[in-house]
């Protein structure tokens, strides 16, 4: 009997902010051929493109650098692979300062950085409009004409095919700009199986492992609450893995002698994250069914799935872009127990008060009082946090007017000492007024977006 | 028979934009069918009155003896506009498991389904 070739891609980070010890936990504790690391949610994009605008050279997930040097022994002597969406909007100086540390750890020439490119629209974006693109907002109809002169990072969703290129021109890092988290994982199941373009049913496989992975930790165990008090070791939590066939089922496991749960459940509770409707989840490559999926038990900390199906791709790609819309401030005080909550809600009647008596109006004003209904608001109940031994008063403001919101946040410590008693917890003085960079999402003509590939050592 | 989610399902939610999303899945494969006949749209759209602004959609993966319901208007303009402690809506899983359904008593005890204690 010939041995079914296996291909083990590891989920090494889940979002900018994971757990630094997973990358190299994931290399170390097993076999893995591949690393994926998502670093990409929809707001991170502007935040670097904020940062590149004051340093040329800034721009991508820097927590990269420091992962590549925790795996490079892995990756530079074990032959393990890795593939991130950290480039952001700088992936050429995402790839330098990688290809630096490894020139500084002794490593130079053993990494084949593949830097994937143009996903970024920004400098197109006048381009594009003046082209008929209209870049409507996908929930509001709205042109983006509406807001095209606070606009600060477009980026289109790219899928599979430029990382597969990659990887065919030899790369053994790939680092992306704004590709799908699912692409990460479903692209080197493709370059190693050979899935054509049209193999819906696998690619639909591929993209369904992603999003299973593309969370870390969430599907084995963490943020699981299925009997929660039972899933041992957190603090030794095993990051996920998948052992992909070419028939495109595959199994979710995780190291072993690794804390935390791989279970139907575990696995199930991370299907079900950030869904919308389970028939057509549409990517850049295909669109996936998730109503198709079977799921079963394959041994301990194994669940197998298979039966997948797909269809095939839009000829759409979703564009994410992101723009200036206003500031915010949010502060806090804490009231103790004797009726917590009563004098907190006194406090947030006097602060309203005199918030109107300076004549300030603001676009949204929200008072929730932690404690007893910022999570579940009314279905709390009419008892909650009645008896709590202290409850936190939290409120923010927004408005398109920076002052405004400046002028809030000097008016809520002063209740410190002229408002009701027995308060606390403001140490941390006065809030900080935040500038909004909300998110458009829209559709673009895939023929419109080019991808580019660079090998480079 | 009164029935409350949290003894019978578990949860997870997320957020797009100013939607959650809220997968709700059976405990057992066998409470599937009493949670996909009596938690309806409908019945979800009442619990989260004054709670979400928008209407509910709801979706069946019987495959994952799961339903999966999207709350739109949840999130107070969602990601960075909103204000809320719970932006991301990642709790809102749990205010779903807060629903009480009543199920008649001979289809409860068929399927073993546990009473809701404490619930007025």
């Amino acid at each position: 009997m010939t041995e079914k070739k296996v291909v083990r891609v590891a989920g090494a980070q889940g979002f900018w902010g994971d757990w630094l010890e997973a990358p190299r936990r994931q290399a170390e504790g097993g076999p893995v051929d591949y690393l994926m690391l998502d670093y990409l949610a929809e707001v991170t994009m502007s935040i670097l493109q904020k940062q590149k605008e004051r340093d040329p050279s800034a721009g991508y997930a820097k927590d990269f650098v420091g992962a590549m040097e925790s795996v490079l022994s892995g990756v530079a002597e074990r032959g393990i692979k890795v593939i991130a969406n950290a480039g952001g909007v700088n992936p050429e100086a995402c790839a330098a300062a990688v290809l630096e540390m490894a020139r500084a750890k002794g490593a130079a020439g053993k990494l084949r950085v593949g830097v994937v490119t143009g996903d970024n629209l920004l400098p197109r974006i006048d381009e594009l409009l003046a082209g008929g693109h209209e870049l409507k907002n996908m929930d509001t109809g709205e042109p983006l004409s509406l807001v095209r002169d606070r606009v600060i990072a477009a980026n289109a969703y790219i899928g599979s095919v430029p990382i597969v290129e990659a990887l065919t021109k030899g790369a053994n890092v790939v680092i992306t700009g704004r590709s799908t988290d699912t692409a990460l994982t479903m692209a080197p199941l493709r370059y190693e199986f050979g899935w054509a373009g049209d193999d819906w049913d696998k690619l639909a496989a591929g993209i369904i492992a992603g999003h299973i992975i593309e969370c870390g930790a969430q599907c084995s165990g963490g943020n699981c609450l299925y009997d929660w008090r039972s899933i041992e070791n957190l603090a030794d939590i095993g990051y996920p893995i998948v052992e992909a066939q070419a028939d495109g089922t595959f199994v979710v496991t995780k190291h072993p002698n690794t804390g935390g749960l791989v279970s139907v459940q575990t696995v199930s509770e991370q299907l079900v994250y950030e869904m919308g409707d389970p028939h057509s989840y549409i990517t850049p490559d295909v669109v996936a069914d998730f109503t198709s999926i079977h799921i079963a038990p394959d041994g301990k900390n194994r669940v197998r799935v298979h039966g997948i199906t797909g269809k095939p791709a839009t000829d759409k790609l979703k564009v994410s872009i992101a723009y200036r819309s206003g500031y915010k401030a949010v502060g806090s005080l804490v009231y103790a127990w004797p009726d917590a909550l009563e004098k907190a809600q006194l406090a947030d009647r006097v602060l309203r008060e005199r918030l109107d008596r300076l004549g300030l109006k603001f676009e949204q004003v929200l008072s929730e009082f932690v404690g007893a209904n910022a999570t579940h608001g009314p279905l709390a109940g009419p008892d909650a946090g009645k008896h709590a031994p202290e409850v936190q008063y939290r409120i923010g403001v927004r408005d398109a007017d920076k002052k405004k919101v400046e002028r809030f946040t000097r008016e809520i410590v002063p209740l410190v000492l002229n408002g009701p008693p027995s308060v606390t917890g403001f140490a941390g003085g006065r809030p900080k007024t935040e500038e909004i960079v909300a998110y458009w999402p829209a559709l673009i003509d895939k023929t419109v977006v080019q991808t580019k590939v660079t090998v480079l050592t | 028979m009164k029935v409350r989610l949290l003894d019978i399902a578990h949860a997870r939610s997320g957020d797009k934009g100013d939607t959650a999303n809220v997968g709700l899945i059976a405990l057992k494969p066998e409470w599937y069918a009493p949670i996909s006949k009596y938690v309806t749209r409908d019945r979800v759209a009442a619990h989260f009155t004054g709670v979400i602004t928008g209407g509910v959609e709801r979706f069946e993966l019987p495959n994952l003896n799961a339903l999966n319901f999207l709350l739109h208007g949840a999130l107070d303009g969602g990601g960075t506009l909103s204000l809320k402690t719970d932006a991301q809506g990642k709790v809102f899983s749990t205010a779903l498991l807060r629903l009480v359904v009543d199920i008649p008593d001979a289809e409860a005890s068929t399927l073993k389904l546990p009473p809701a204690v404490d619930i007025p």
